[in-house]
């Protein structure tokens, strides 16, 4: 189920512009590991490297290596389309779609994929999967209802429910909880706790509070200055990070001194 | 003071359209308390109004059938398939072809595609003239309803496929994003994301495009060599209201000329229906359109 990624080399370019420099980086199987730095700093660009998300926006490419388990995702051959069959991504802004009812949105990726599907194997892996994004007790009388309906907080388990439906080996999460009210955020918070039994989790968050909660592990991405591309500074534990960092900039920024 | 304006604008238009509809109705009123033996044809309105009534249709569905499928495919090209320079490119020449008068396409249909028309015509009265649609003799000058129809195709499908492309630039990114993100392939993210939400604007855009083939004079005018109603597509034959009109007004007088108008308030009628069912059908799946 859960794989392990390794990241080495890695350069992001939109255009002529190198947004992210030289990542080299290991995400370790079943642990949460959180992405932290001031905005523009390629947190958001890098993590969509790792299920080649970023290919949709134009002049967007990659060069260097990413390895799920030895198998790299940018390989020739290689399609994108199977790399996000095995990488989910839960967005920023809840994105159900609104023309499905909720039970159609957790198999929507599963029809996909496997397109005959009984209707009893549906049932029990709608029922698994909004279970195991905690949703399931507030949505199952209304199934058939539009996902649109639900709260924001909802939503956005609906899409985890969605994403974790179609049983990837990775999750990626960008800023997950950045539209979401503290309630909810927390519930998303618990529930990134347990994904982490099953999945290897990667999650960029501007709260820092969150990313300590959540993470065990934490790369402090910077940049230095606008224009200049986006650099790992720093990756740790994330109780290291926090308390003891290395980096002089690790240090002021988690300690709210800039950023 | 803007309030004011946007209500004045809206009691306009509505007043507009009530003028209309009360003008047709009382320059349609001695046709209907006319003796039925002055009607032309000599049996009353409703067999003179009913052949062309069923022409306009026939002429119609067929320039929806051809332009809707092929409009929407241009608008999925341009809006995601095509490389940016070649969809922006594709996209003036569209907008260029909305912008063609019609009489135009009427004389390239009449002196071009009809004459083009006459063997594949001969052929299908040789092959399938067992379906109605196709009996034959075909027609010797290709002008028939389906070469009308052919022509009010090329007419809408500029219309159909330039409003669509915008539905489609309009789909949400974070919908077509979720569904890449779970492994979907190009279509198939057309499918989830970008067809459900034009859905309404997909209708919207065939319905004015079946307004003006409805309404379309001067195309069918110079392609049709009209005739009383037939099955058949490919004989001369059939005609549409607004070619009745337009061939017959400028020498119409007394009864006659109510009787157009009294087509004219028919055809008005038929447009209303038609666009009552379309926004019955965008409607009816609101609950889903992502409004809420």
């Amino acid at each position: 189920m859960s794989k392990r990624i390794d990241v080495s080399d890695l350069n992001v370019y939109y255009g002529d512009f190198r947004a992210v420099e030289d990542v080299n980086i290991t995400l370790d199987a079943k642990s949460v590991t959180a992405f932290i730095g001031p905005s523009g700093c390629g947190k958001s660009t890098f993590l969509r490297t790792l299920n080649r998300m970023h290919e949709v926006i134009p002049g967007a490419r990659v060069e260097g290596k990413v390895l799920l388990d030895g198998d790299n995702l940018y390989g020739d051959g290689v399609d994108p389309v199977t790399v996000r069959s095995q990488i989910g991504m839960v967005f920023q802004r809840p994105n159900p779609f609104p023309t499905m009812s909720i039970r159609d949105n957790v198999l929507a990726g599963v029809k996909l994929n496997n397109r005959r599907i009984s209707r009893s194997d549906a049932d029990e892996l709608v029922e698994g999967s909004l279970r195991g994004a905690n949703l399931w007790n507030e949505v199952k009388d209304r199934l058939e209802k539009p996902g649109s309906g639900l709260s924001g907080g909802q939503q956005q388990r609906l899409c985890i429910a969605r994403a974790i439906a179609v049983s990837p080996d990775v999750i990626l999460m960008d800023e997950p909880c950045s539209a979401l009210d503290p309630i909810s955020t927390l519930a998303i918070e618990d529930l990134i706790n347990e994904l982490k039994d099953e999945y290897t989790v990667v999650i960029v968050t501007h709260n820092m509070q969150q990313a300590a909660r959540v993470s065990d592990k934490t790369a402090f991405f910077n940049i230095a200055g606008t224009g200049k591309p986006g650099k790992l500074i720093e990756f740790a534990e994330t109780a290291t990070i926090f308390n003891n960092p290395r980096e002089k900039s690790t240090e002021d920024y988690v300690s709210g001194r800039f950023g | 003071m803007f309030s004011g304006a946007a209500l004045g604008a809206g009691a306009l238009i509505v007043a507009v359209l009530f003028a209309v509809a009360l003008f047709l109705v009382v320059q349609a009123l001695p046709t209907f308390s006319a003796n039925p033996a002055d009607i032309t044809g000599g049996r009353g309105f409703f067999d003179y109004i009913f052949p062309i009534v069923v022409g306009t249709l026939i002429a119609a569905t067929i320039a929806l059938l051809i332009a809707t499928p092929i409009g929407v495919a241009v608008a999925l090209f341009t809006s995601h398939y095509a490389p940016r320079r070649l969809a922006r490119g594709l996209g003036y020449v569209v907008d260029l072809l909305a912008a063609i008068p019609s009489v135009v396409y009427g004389a390239w249909g009449a002196s071009y595609l009809a004459s083009q028309l006459k063997v594949p015509y001969a052929w299908l009265a040789e092959n399938f003239g067992w379906i109605p649609l196709f009996a034959g003799p075909a027609s010797g000058t290709g002008k028939t309803i389906l070469t009308a129809g052919i022509v009010l195709a090329v007419m809408v499908l500029p219309i159909i496929a330039s409003l669509t492309r915008e539905i489609f630039l309009q789909a949400p990114m974070l919908h077509q994003e979720a569904a890449l993100a779970l492994g979907a392939t190009r279509w198939e993210m057309i499918r989830m994301a970008v067809l459900p939400f034009a859905r309404g604007g997909i209708i919207s855009a065939v319905m004015l495009g079946l307004g003006r083939a409805l309404g379309e004079t001067m195309a069918v005018a110079l392609v049709l060599s009209s005739g009383p109603l037939i099955a058949s597509l490919i004989r001369s034959g059939n005609q549409t209201i607004a070619a009745e009109i337009a061939l017959d007004f400028p020498e119409a007088f007394g009864l006659r000329m109510h009787e157009l108008i009294a087509a004219g308030l028919v055809l008005f009628l038929i447009t209303l229906v038609v666009n009552m069912v379309a926004r019955w059908i965008i409607n009816r799946h609101k609950e889903f359109s992502g409004a809420n």
